[in-house]
């Protein structure tokens, strides 16, 4: 059978790679986005997995808002960078400086 | 021996892994958005493994036919230069690697089978074949998390709201109609009566 901590450890290994990815790609506003989604996705997959395995519909719900909220998030992040790409020509985020912080 | 189920979900594993990997390293930000989809795509089959059948089809539904469309829209629209973006990235790789490396060490620490294992989270029991989860949730939903439903909603439209004045602009070198300033007309600006003598008739 498949153990709870069989989906843990994906969602683990999941979350890790997209912070190494916020890392390694910190200059592309796009593959950042994409990243962050896959973080949700792995915190989603924990979600699931224990809700499946005590039995209980509430970690579905909740991912049904993580869901929701994602969504949201990635339709304002995206029509951000439009707004940014119109004004500056880039997405490079070592130029987005102005702020001089 | 290695059940079928532990084979399915071993090689659904091994692809969410292996294109998550992809996304963060590949060239083109057209194949990460593809491999971002391939990840979700079996993401929802190994939610399928764990009985949760709405969220895995809301997942293909919404995201791999919402979201990644919208990406692969905002992608093609603007004009990227990769090679200015993927400055640095050899640098900082092993840095990435060994800080990805450990915190999945210390993680399996903590949720390994040694505290999340059969012994003490058993494997459930497995619904009948006339179970619906959809109904199931929706029962839920739609009585006790009813406020954080309706919450959502409004996240959702405030989004709308917020992704549409952001990107709309007006461009002053184009010629449009102006309804406001039309509906605001009075009839002095538009009518002149004029004083005349009548004309005598022939």
């Amino acid at each position: 059978m498949v153990e709870l901590s069989d989906f843990l450890i994906v969602a683990a290994i999941l979350f890790s790679i997209s912070m190494a990815g916020i890392f390694i790609n910190r200059k592309n506003l796009i593959v950042l986005l994409m990243c962050i989604e896959l973080m949700l996705l792995a915190v989603n997959i924990n979600f699931v997995a224990f809700s499946h395995y005590l039995g209980d519909n509430s970690g579905q719900i909740f991912v049904f808002f993580i869901l929701t909220v994602a969504a949201a998030e990635a339709a304002i992040g995206l029509a951000l960078l439009v707004v940014l790409f119109r004004n500056r020509q880039t997405i490079n985020v070592a130029n987005l400086d102005q702020l001089k912080g | 021996m290695i059940s079928f189920e532990q084979l399915l979900f071993y090689l659904f594993a091994a692809i969410i892994i292996l294109s998550a990997v992809r996304v963060v390293t590949v060239r083109n930000p057209i194949h990460a958005a593809l491999y971002l989809v391939l990840t979700f795509f079996t993401t929802s089959a190994l939610w399928i493994l764990l009985e949760a059948e709405f969220l895995a089809i809301t997942l293909v539904l919404v995201y791999v036919g919402a979201v990644m469309v919208l990406f692969l829209f905002v992608i093609m629209m603007l004009d990227i230069d990769i090679a200015e973006m993927r400055e640095g990235f050899v640098s900082i790789l092993p840095l990435a690697v060994v800080v990805a490396v450990m915190m999945v060490a210390v993680m399996v620490m903590v949720v390994g089978p040694h505290h999340f294992g059969l012994e003490i989270y058993p494997a459930a029991v497995r619904h009948a074949a006339d179970y619906s989860n959809t109904r199931d949730l929706g029962s839920v939903l739609y009585t006790v998390y009813l406020y954080p439903f309706e919450i959502a909603a409004v996240i959702l439209l405030v989004a709308i709201v917020a992704a549409i004045s952001l990107t709309h602009r007006r461009r002053p070198d184009v010629v449009t109609q102006r309804i406001e300033d039309q509906v605001a007309v009075t009839k002095s600006e538009r009518l002149k009566v004029i004083e005349m003598k009548a004309e005598e008739r022939r």
